[in-house]
């Protein structure tokens, strides 16, 4: 198949998806406890690609996307509650201040290596919601009040757009080149590839969809506040890409709506939640330390043998 | 007078990071892994401490005593269990592995007795002395006598004994040291139980200078413990205890400006400036990656 006829079956896909879930909405068939579940699974999927692409794609261990999801909600939350402009232009603001956060976090840190990284990420992730706990104006910490304004339309836009964005990020020359960074950096370096540069690429797209779900997440609760963001936050979201599998869109897309209809469940019981969550990460890593789908796509299950299948 | 009443303060919080920070650069050293769940194993050890002292009555420094072996087989039983497969897996897989036994211990923890916190007995009336004019408490000098002595006795086995032999070697080449006749595994498990049982003490002296305790207690001493180990040179044991005390004395400084809610962000600024500017910390000697 030629790679825009795959691209239109995948559009009609998500087109066909968003109308079946829109009309049962519109219908009642979906109450507002299952509308809430889902947005919430978009955000969770938003989350999960936009950390794919640093940890999955670029190999590049951070732990600190919650900072980049409440730099998008604060942001974002400012400028419809504080500001009262409307909300597209809040999304892209929320989005686009995570992307600068990106970057200067990025830049100093993209230097750093795998363990000395991850704390570097932990670290920035703490600043950021120190600053905002301790900034008045955003309420401190007993939170923000925020209009509700997040519908399954917004949370389903942002999941398909950042989708596509990633997905072509990593088949373009750049992807290929944070590949190559992820399988071995000192021959990436030695082959001409400037790795502090896709590194950093990499790492502002990965927050710039984290600001993207961070705006629709704080327009979904009523109120926001820094605790949120902590490492559990981050944790949640490593736990997506990690069961997923290193390196696999699909995966951790799978993952995301997986852990969230578990955790919706086991919502009464915060604790036996975050037990298995835990279990579920050391044997995941003990017996298959590349995650569930490895780097495989869900795709490659259906064409054996062909181009672009099963390595 | 103030100054120097906050720099006491802040020794005896540095200690405290030091007796974790401790164990953290030793099992670095030797399999380069984060033990995220260190800082957890120092929420056990007061744990224990708590309830040696508080249920079964028993004094500060058997309690003390008790939390150190509890928290060496646990640290030991941690490393068998979890992190033994992983010695030749990527640092991604270890780190991994780590956080999700750091989440493990703490929620188990909730589990089973809930999150509220609890509320340390007291084991010393707390004096205060007057020293020159400058008010210090008689628990800051406990705190701090007692990692003084830990950190002696440290040094003591590391360089004089047998175990402590073996591990140098092993951390420095622990292909070599195995031709050598040293047995690696047991020597990475006394690691982790020498450790462990560091941070088991430094639990209990948190628990006696907070009189706080909770099960989410260890994650915040836990980072800033490996910041600490980071600012003095990761695997440098002596690097540790200065990383340590300083990263104490500065966190003070910055409550006494009058910045307190900025303490724990000032930590992280400290580890990305030490980071940037100097990755291998105060004690370390740069070295270049082999291809």
């Amino acid at each position: 198949m030629k790679k825009s006829k795959i691209f239109w079956g995948y559009a009609v896909l998500a087109l066909v998806i968003y109308a079946v879930v829109q009309a049962l909405i519109t219908t009642g068939t979906i109450d507002m406890y299952y509308k809430n579940m889902l947005i919430t699974m978009c955000i969770n999927i938003m989350l999960a690609v936009s950390l794919h692409i640093v940890i999955g794609i670029t190999g590049q261990f951070s732990i600190g996307h919650a900072g980049f999801l409440a730099v998008g909600a604060y942001i974002s939350a400012i400028i419809t509650t504080k500001l009262m402009l409307p909300f597209p232009l809040a999304i892209f603001l929320g989005a686009l201040a995570a992307a600068v956060a990106g970057l200067i976090v990025g830049m100093p840190t993209l230097r750093l290596k795998g363990d000395y990284l991850a704390i570097a990420t932990l670290g920035f992730a703490e600043i950021i919601r120190i600053v905002f706990l301790n900034t008045d104006y955003v309420g401190g910490a007993a939170g923000m009040q925020v209009k509700y304004l997040s519908t399954w339309t917004y949370a389903f836009v942002g999941v398909v757009l950042t989708i596509l964005v990633i997905a072509n990020f990593t088949n373009s020359r750049h992807g290929r080149a944070c590949i190559s960074i992820r399988e071995d950096e000192i021959a990436a370096d030695a082959m001409g590839i400037n790795t502090t540069y896709y590194k950093v690429v990499a790492f502002a797209i990965g927050s710039f969809f984290a600001g993207l779900a961070g705006a629709i997440f704080a327009h979904n609760f009523y109120i926001i506040q820094p605790t949120t963001f902590g490492f559990l936050k981050s944790f949640d979201i490593l736990i997506y890409v990690v069961l997923g599998g290193l390196g696999s869109l699909s995966g951790s897309v799978i993952a995301a709506i997986f852990l969230t209809v578990v955790s919706t469940y086991l919502a009464n019981f915060p604790e036996t939640r975050m037990i298995i969550y835990s279990l579920v990460l050391i044997f995941v890593m003990l017996y298959r330390p590349t995650g569930l789908m490895g780097t495989k796509e869900i795709t490659h299950l259906f064409k054996f043998g062909k181009k672009g299948g099963t390595k | 007078m103030e100054w120097i009443q906050q720099l006491v303060n802040g020794i005896s919080l540095g200690s405290i990071y030091a007796l974790i920070a401790l164990g953290y650069t030793m099992v670095y050293g030797i399999i380069k892994l984060i033990n995220f769940a260190h800082g957890d194993v120092f929420m056990i050890g007061a744990f224990i401490g708590f309830y040696a002292i508080a249920k079964w009555e028993l004094g500060f420094f058997p309690a003390l005593l008790l939390a150190m072996v509890v928290c060496a087989i646990f640290g030991v039983l941690i490393e068998r269990i979890a992190y033994k497969r992983l010695r030749n897996a990527t640092r991604i897989a270890a780190l991994i592995t780590a956080i999700g036994v750091s989440l493990l211990i703490e929620y188990t923890t909730i589990f089973f007795r809930g999150a509220q916190p609890a509320a340390y007995p007291e084991v010393f009336k707390n004096r205060t002395l007057d020293i020159l004019g400058v008010q210090i408490s008689s628990t800051s000098i406990l705190i701090l006598s007692v990692a003084v002595v830990l950190m002696i006795l440290l040094q003591f086995i590391v360089h004089k004994t047998k175990i402590g032999k073996a591990m140098r070697a092993v951390s420095h080449d622990a292909d070599a040291a195995r031709l050598m006749g040293i047995n690696v595994d047991n020597t990475i498990s006394a690691t982790f139980a020498i450790g462990s049982a560091l941070a088991g003490a430094a639990g209990v002296i948190f628990g006696v200078y907070y009189t706080k305790i909770d099960p989410l207690m260890g994650v915040i001493p836990g980072v800033k413990a490996f910041i600490a180990a980071v600012l003095g040179g990761i695997g440098i044991i002596p690097g540790a205890m200065v990383g340590g005390m300083l990263l104490g004395v500065v966190e003070s400084m910055v409550s006494a400006l009058g910045y307190s809610l900025w303490r724990d962000a000032a930590a992280f600024v400290i580890l990305i400036l030490i980071l940037i500017f100097r990755p291998s910390g105060i004690f370390g000697k740069n070295a270049r990656e082999k291809v």
